[in-house]
């Protein structure tokens, strides 16, 4: 690590990412370099809040929204921290108290922030694809991609990167294995894009229901498609075999619908579950993760939600420095010219 | 409208109904085709008259269109039935098929009135009223379809929505046995649809999207193929779009079933691929571009992948499916400017129709004969209990003709259209294949550069 004396001598080292994020609505637009560029700066910010040297004015004069259209707890307050942390101000909207109650457009909404001279919004959207839809009709606002419908969370797999690396020093030839709703899951398919990156072999376990049908076709293959390396095992203890890292995902029931193919919280859960149990079938010292919201008892049980194995506490302290890394580099960085 | 006197020389006249396919000379006066013939104009006598020069272009009979969405009553503000009819014009259709999902939906005589009325008006193409076959379009009871024929409908249909009670379709089909008119089913199982804005497949899952798949449509065509296999009637598949269904399709006319069936320009050249947003039809997965989620290319059902658009083909060249129609389906800026789950199903489909079939033809995937067959022949047999058989490009009739270039560049641009929906997925593409002048009764509708 460089000898940095504190966050806000950040601005003396010329850390950027690539021309190309202006918006960052998924991790592929991220190349290998800017991961590294995002990490770097996330164990120096990270080490800074470890020692309650916390408070900087390094985006002084910027305003950032964040506007859910989702309800969220730990990327929007790690947002919004991330943001106060770094001296921006920080407004958050959602539907109620708003415009978007009295039926406004997704659009105006964002025009509206964008002449109202909004630097950067952080949007959480029900409808894969929102984020794009905004990039494309803003010119100076830059948007960061906070969940959208079941296609992307770029940030929360910034987190998971991160997490595994600091547990694990080089990433490639481990075995991801994701298990439970990867269907509805945004996370999944962000994570999916992000651990193939670093050489992480990765692995979906759920019944057929919870997984895109995509994946049980193998009859037809793209070479750029991520998804034609992804492996899928439908019994837990085979899937978990040789497992390094374990994330359980929460069974999105709201995304469901009232006819699915789920018959119960109770089943599921006898076959799925990580626990005491089924975690001996991975590696001894292999890493759980858990993107949140956790649902005990469901998809992992206490005991492991709050063992040494895991690793859920360390993906949200992690997130508020990761998220100040990239608003930094957003907001910042990309100013340099060299 | 006043009818026009004009001279086409040297074009090559492909005319499905009088089985032409030639370079000849025509000569239209006052309306009528006065001579069609080798070197009319070599020693020209009338100076007044206008000689087009042909040379490399075709002169088909007027386009029809089976499948328009003219929202008018009720949606003035997505189309009107005149705004509609020169949008068709302009595509060379001189025949189109109103659909009836309008509001009040066409499922009275009183609206099907209005419709014939307010095209009359106008003394462009011809609109033919297509009608509900339930009551308010709810699917619940079949609407008084005798009325309807009485009145001027020509087919049935509650397309937007499937006819989803069998027995009401069974029903429906009986009623067809007795009218001699084809019942249209939009064939959606839309339990397994979910309403959804894509193909389900690679793409919906690269995007995160919930899918509509294949098995959707097939299950409703399976289902209608044995209710007309029992119970009779006419049965027509608007906007066939699965592999599954030429095969289904193809089976049931074998087995004598009265069955027709009609393929979108979209559905034949565009695939769900599209919408990752790259270079048209590039199959990237990689990362998305900065067009990905184009909301203009949501269409019901949605655009599917190549191998359903070979199987498509296949089922135009082999006569499997009788048509192409537009599924013209105008919309307001509002409701395509949003999010891809937000927005509302349908693309333009009249202006841009010859470019797209134009440009399978520059691909060698399908012949221009076959396209201009599927384009009036296939589309009038399909109607033929309710229409008189078109004349064709004939010594002695009213022209009623589209002349095509199939080599000139052609740039789409949506504020150039003339119907009210501006927005399309191919703006600013130029693609080869234009229309250059239509005439509807004798008159022109539609000249290129007059617009």
């Amino acid at each position: 690590m460089k000898n940095i004396k504190s966050i806000e001598s950040l601005s003396e080292h010329n850390y950027k990412l690539s021309n190309s994020v202006k918006n960052l609505l998924d991790i592929d637009q991220l190349e290998t370099n800017d991961l590294d560029t995002i990490f770097t700066l996330t164990e120096i910010i990270d080490s800074f809040l470890t020692n309650n040297d916390k408070k900087t004015s390094l985006l002084k004069g910027k305003t950032i929204v964040t506007l859910f259209y989702e309800s969220s707890t730990r990327t929007r307050v790690s947002f919004e921290e991330a943001g106060k942390l770094l001296g921006a101000d920080v407004i958050n909207m959602s539907g109620n108290g708003t415009s978007i109650d009295k039926g406004e457009s997704l659009l105006n909404t964002c025009l509206t922030l964008q002449s109202a001279h909004t630097d950067l919004i952080i949007v959480r959207h029900p409808h894969s694809g929102a984020p794009y839809f905004m990039s494309k009709h803003l010119s100076k606002t830059k948007i960061i991609n906070a969940g959208d419908g079941w296609h992307a969370h770029p940030t929360q797999a910034l987190i998971d990167l991160y997490t595994a690396k600091q547990s694990y020093d080089d990433l490639k030839g481990l075995k991801l294995v994701i298990v439970g709703d990867i269907l509805h899951s945004r996370v999944a398919r962000s994570d999916i894009l992000g651990f193939q990156k670093l050489g992480v072999n990765v692995s979906l376990c759920a019944p057929k229901s919870l997984l895109p049908t995509t994946l049980l076709d193998k009859s037809t293959s793209d070479a750029s498609d991520p998804y034609n390396t992804v492996s899928v095992e439908y019994d837990l203890e085979k899937a978990l075999d040789n497992a390094d890292i374990v994330m359980p995902l929460r069974i999105q029931q709201e995304r469901l619908g009232e006819v699915s193919g789920f018959p119960s919280l109770r089943e599921y859960s006898s076959r799925f579950q990580i626990n005491d149990k089924t975690l001996k079938f991975a590696k001894p010292n292999a890493i759980v993760m858990h993107p949140g919201p956790m649902n005990e008892g469901v998809e992992i049980s206490s005991e492991i939600a709050h063992s040494d194995r895991s690793q859920i506490e360390n993906q949200v302290r992690y997130g508020v420095a990761i998220r100040m890394s990239l608003l930094y580099l957003m907001l910042i960085g990309g100013d340099f010219n060299d | 409208m006043t009818k026009s006197s004009i001279g086409i020389k040297n074009v090559r006249i492909i005319d499905p109904y009088n089985n032409i396919d030639n370079v000849l000379d025509i000569l239209i006066e006052n309306g009528k085709i006065t001579n069609i013939a080798e070197d009319i104009f070599s020693q020209s006598g009338n100076s007044n008259l206008v000689v087009i020069d042909g040379t490399d272009k075709i002169l088909s009979p007027g386009f029809i269109d089976l499948h328009t969405h003219l929202r008018d009553p009720g949606e003035e503000h997505k189309e009107t039935i005149e705004t509609g009819m020169r949008a068709a014009a302009k595509g060379g259709f001189t025949t189109i098929c109103s659909m009836p999902n309008t509001n009040p939906p066409v499922d009275n005589s009183t609206t099907v009135k209005y419709i014939l009325d307010e095209s009359n008006k106008f003394e462009l193409i011809q609109v033919l009223p297509i009608g509900c076959v339930t009551k308010g379009r709810k699917g619940m009871q079949i609407s008084e379809m005798w009325d309807l024929k009485n009145a001027g409908c020509v087919g049935f249909s509650d397309d937007g929505d499937p006819i989803y009670n069998s027995e009401i379709m069974q029903t429906a089909l009986q009623y067809s046995e007795h009218l001699g008119l084809p019942v249209i089913n939009h064939c959606e199982d839309t339990q397994l649809s979910k309403h959804s804005a894509v193909n389900e497949g690679k793409i919906s899952n690269r995007l995160g999207l919930s899918g509509w798949p294949n098995q959707a449509e097939d299950i409703m065509i399976a289902r209608d193929i044995e209710l007309a296999k029992k119970y009779g009637g006419h049965l027509h598949i608007a906007h066939a779009s699965t592999s599954r269904s030429v095969e289904l399709i193809n089976d049931a006319k074998n087995l004598g079933v009265n069955i027709t069936a009609e393929v979108t320009p979209h559905h034949l050249t565009m695939t769900d691929s599209w919408l990752l947003g790259h270079q048209k039809d590039t199959d990237v997965f990689a990362s998305l571009g900065s067009e990905a989620y184009d909301s203009n290319l949501k269409v019901n059902p949605p655009l599917r992948t190549k191998t359903d658009i070979y199987s498509l083909l296949t089922g135009l060249k082999e006569g499997i499916i009788d048509a192409i129609a537009t599924d013209h389906a105008p919309h307001a800026l509002q409701d395509k400017i949003t999010t891809l789950d937000d927005a509302a199903y349908g693309i333009n489909g009249l202006e841009t129709a010859f470019t797209l079939l134009a440009s399978l033809y520059h691909q060698n995937m399908l012949d221009i004969v076959d396209i201009i067959n599927r384009l009036t022949l296939g589309a009038a047999n399909v109607i033929s209990n309710s229409i008189e058989r078109p004349k064709g490009i004939k010594k002695g009739e009213l022209a009623d003709i589209v002349l095509l270039d199939l080599n000139s560049d052609f740039t789409i641009i949506g504020k150039d259209f003339i119907s009210k929906s501006k927005l399309t997925p191919l703006e600013g593409m130029t693609l080869k294949g234009k229309v250059i002048l239509t005439l509807a009764k004798g008159s022109i509708v539609y000249e290129e550069n007059n617009n």
